[in-house]
């Protein structure tokens, strides 16, 4: 049954409600963020959605190394000493509220000058002045009201990324080129006697001429270049005949209308360049605020407190030595392996492993890099550097080196191949035949036919299919990192999945109970003691347990560091903790257990299972058919039996996998001559996702992490994977029967070329109708594919 | 007809100056973000609701 929603997150209400002002919330988190906007009237926050709050983090300390100037230095993206400027990421920005908060920053403190938020980008641009307020003052006030920037290594290390307008640029000399060759040469189209006409015709040529030049040598620079290096690498790609066909379009013209022979084929070249770099536009698609790139940095804190001689210091990560002493504190992740020396670690490893529950560690056990220290304050003693660490060496492995370079060979280029030797051979062919007959048409002919042949049509297919295919998964919320993607999974035939945090789900830990039967009162009882404890496990049973917690008290509470909780409630003593806390018998299971005694009798334990996600084995049945499965998985063996049981038989299963294990099988399988597929979530699966040839990354929160990858997969749509593998064949179907349909134009042009009857009007319409069909022709195709699948 | 120099020539230069206008936003950035915008316009009007005379002076300053 519902108690209503929080007012400011809008979270439903479980436990307790916090009134104040007429309002509820859930949490004091959200009061405060209630209480701090209502004092400066920004009331307005909660007019425009209805609770758009999020509930604020505990940052104590957490941002004291932003006083140092240093690392001020690196963040900020502008400071003249009286005024700074700062970008900053806030993935939890997500609407029209958090915008309006945002910028009205300057009206809860008056340092702030302005605040300018980038809705696609998720991130906030703040001018200050710094004498009045500091970056960390900034960066606790818009923390204070539940937005907490995302600060990592990686925006210190490459501060100003520039995005490359020059696509647009050459679009732009092309459209307008275009427009206007094409009412300039409007008039000679149909050729009429006409005086006025033929004195100006030279002065409209040149001009077309002159609007031509920067088209050729700007616009279409690239595909020269492309075919330059397509040529000396062997390699006959698509951009060859594009880069003749546009050669000869201008040299013929001109040489056309300097001998005033005719009026050349300006509108047809500048039509055909813009079209050909609309496609590549359309191709571009980018998810500005996803990014596909991320290593270990952009998850790793800049800096952290070291302890020198009682006195605390920040220093950037980088800079940690071996031997260092360091303080973690609670909600901070450790940045490099070493030895836990003072207090209690609940480190939760979720980033690295996918795995929910939280890892107990007492002093003097190791702990490594990647985990987040969930229960107060603690000390460790660094082992190694930041680089030497378990979890980032992998990351010195070439494969997060290697430069996809351009020597993948795509559909369009295997085809092209072939394409460019036929055309090569039909123009010689006919240019010896007209030759013979009458050479003065022969060179008229061998151009028409280079002209004709220029692949508009069919350079333009995969783009618009893909680029088109790419928005479609994107608006289903599986976001790809270019269309290349696309080809990439339509030739997979092994998949491998990770299990904790892939198959299973992340944070739905189901708790099941195995034992004696306990009655509610007991049962309501162990709710009352676990509420007294702040062990990420007691908080877990706390919310499994449905009934209410009595109020009665607790006699003789302790807390057992590393063990459990004991306390007498209503005259019975209970224990709950360990196996070897309460003298159970510790059976063989690998799960986590907590277990209950009752007056020093067992009663049974709490047992916590990994939740697969909703329909694994229709989606692992479904995928069986064509491709084969395998389980790659960082866990010991403990849900072996059950995995069986689920899936389908010949899947393989392969446990104790280490994050350079699952590299190296992956390269394995690649060296037997298989296209794999590599679907995982954890930093440790980043190693496998980068040296597979498709890496789909699934993610509980797509905004927020996400190792390195070819795609993002919101994890709710994991039973939608068959479909996106379908409809990834469907597109290149497609692709190749808009082939076939470019062909035919191309031979309908021939005939024209051949027989030397090329004139400018077939060429302008020709082209242009080529274009337009095809693109509208995979539209609609792949829109139709989609809708039904 | 000699009045066709001087209509294509200004059709050019007009022509040419949107050309160079479009170039300038692209640079300026104006088309990096086209949400935002759109929502921070409504912003205002919720401002002047709220009758405070400061707010409604720094949201003008802000949008210049």
């Amino acid at each position: 049954m519902s108690k209503g929603n929080c007012y400011h997150c809008g979270i439903e209400f479980t436990t307790e409600i916090i009134p104040f002002d007429e309002k509820k919330f859930c949490c004091n988190g959200c009061k405060t963020v209630y209480e701090i906007l209502n004092i400066n009237n920004l009331n307005c926050y909660y007019d425009l959605e209805s609770a758009p709050g999020t509930i604020p983090t505990e940052i104590k300390g957490k941002y004291n190394y932003l006083e140092e100037p240093e690392i001020i230095s690196k963040l900020v993206e502008f400071d003249d000493g009286d005024t700074t400027v700062v970008t900053l990421y806030v993935p939890v920005i997500h609407c029209s509220s958090c915008i309006w908060v945002l910028e009205n920053l300057n009206k809860l403190n008056e340092g702030v000058k302005t605040s300018i938020v980038n809705f696609p980008k998720k991130t906030v641009r703040i001018t200050f002045k710094n004498v009045e307020v500091s970056l960390k003052e900034i960066v606790e006030l818009i923390t204070s009201i539940g937005y907490e920037p995302y600060i990592s290594l990686e925006d210190a290390d490459n501060n100003k990324r520039k995005v490359d307008k020059t696509l647009i640029y050459q679009i732009a000399v092309a459209a307008f080129a275009f427009g206007n060759v094409m009412l300039l040469s409007f008039p000679e189209y149909f050729e009429v006697e006409e005086f006025w006409l033929d004195k100006y015709k030279v002065l409209f040529r040149w001009i077309m001429f002159t609007m031509s030049v920067p088209v050729v040598f700007f616009s279409a620079k690239d595909y020269f270049i492309s075919a330059y290096k397509g040529l000396s690498h062997k390699i006959l790609n698509i951009d060859i005949p594009i880069a003749l066909g546009v050669f000869v379009l201008f040299v013929r013209s001109t040489v056309e209308i300097v001998f005033d022979i005719g009026t050349g084929f300006f509108d047809s070249l500048t039509g055909l360049v813009f079209f050909l770099l609309l496609g590549k536009f359309f191709q571009q698609k980018t998810y500005s605020f996803l990014s596909f790139e991320r290593d270990y940095k952009s998850y790793f804190p800049i800096a952290v407190t070291k302890l020198n001689k009682e006195k605390e210091e920040n220093i950037l990560v980088q800079d940690i030595q071996i031997g260092d002493r360091l303080l973690i504190r609670n909600e901070e992740l450790i940045p490099v392996d070493g030895i836990l020396i003072n207090g209690e670690a609940m480190l939760d490893y979720s980033f690295v492993t996918g795995e929910s529950l939280p890892v107990g560690k007492n002093s003097g056990d190791k702990v490594f890099a990647g985990g987040k220290q969930t229960s107060g304050a603690i000390e460790m003693e660094v082992l190694e550097t930041v680089s030497q660490s378990y979890l980032t060496q992998l990351w010195s492995n070439d494969v997060f080196n290697k430069n996809e370079g351009k020597n993948i060979k795509n559909i369009t280029d295997s085809i092209s191949k072939y394409f460019t030797m036929a055309i090569l051979i039909i123009s010689t062919l006919a240019g010896v035949f007209w030759y013979l007959k009458d050479p003065m048409i022969a060179i008229n002919v061998v151009t028409s036919i280079l002209i004709i042949a220029c692949p508009c049509a069919l350079a333009l297919s995969a783009p618009f299919a893909l680029g088109n295919m790419l928005r479609i998964f994107g608006k289903k919320k599986f976001y790809l990192k270019n269309a290349e993607v696309i080809e990439k999974i339509a030739k997979i035939d092994t998949l491998v999945f990770d299990k904790t945090g892939t198959i299973t789900s992340n944070d739905e830990s189901k708790l099941e109970y195995q034992g004696a039967e306990l009655s509610s009162d007991e049962k309501s009882n162990i709710k009352r003691l676990v509420r007294s404890s702040n062990h990420p496990l007691s908080r877990a049973l706390y919310d499994f347990i449905e009934e209410n917690t009595t109020e009665k008290s607790i006699v003789a509470f302790e807390e057992i560091v590393g063990k459990g909780i004991q306390g007498e409630v209503d005259g019975d003593f209970y224990k709950i903790g360990s196996a070897s806390f309460v003298d159970a018998e510790k059976d063989n299971s690998f799960n986590t257990s907590i277990y209950i005694s009752i007056n020093n009798k067992v009663k049974g334990k709490f047992v916590f299972k990994n939740s697969y996600r909703e329909d694994v084995e229709k989606v692992f049945s479904s995928l069986n058919k064509e491709y084969d499965l395998v389980i790659l998985s960082g866990d010991n063996e403990g849900e072996k039996n059950y995995l069986k049981s689920i899936l389908p038989e010949n899947t393989k299963l392969i446990f104790n996998q280490k994050p350079e294990n699952k590299l190296e099988y992956i390269k394995s399988l690649q060296k037997e001559g298989k296209k794999v597929m590599m679907i995982g979530d954890g930093l440790n699966d980043a190693g496998a996702l980068a040296q597979s040839n498709v890496g789909i990354s699934i993610s509980e929160n797509i905004n927020v992490f996400s190792p390195a990858c070819d795609a993002i997969l919101d994890a709710s749509l994991f039973q939608k994977l068959p479909q996106f593998f379908k409809l990834s064949k469907k597109t290149m179907s497609i692709i190749v029967a808009s082939f076939i349909v470019s062909f035919l134009y191309n031979f309908v042009g021939m005939y024209f070329a051949l027989t030397g009857n090329l004139i400018p009007v077939v060429a302008a319409i020709l082209m242009p109708l080529s274009s337009i069909t095809i693109v509208v022709f995979v539209t609609v195709l792949t829109n139709f594919f989609a809708k039904n699948s | 007809m000699e009045v066709v120099y001087i209509t294509i020539g200004v059709s050019i230069v007009v022509a040419v100056g949107f050309f160079i206008v479009f170039i300038k936003t692209v640079k300026s950035g104006q088309y990096d973000d086209t949400y935002t915008p759109a929502v921070r316009m409504l912003f205002d009007d919720e401002l002047v609701l709220e009758k405070d005379e400061k707010q409604i002076k720094d949201s003008k300053t802000k949008t210049n």
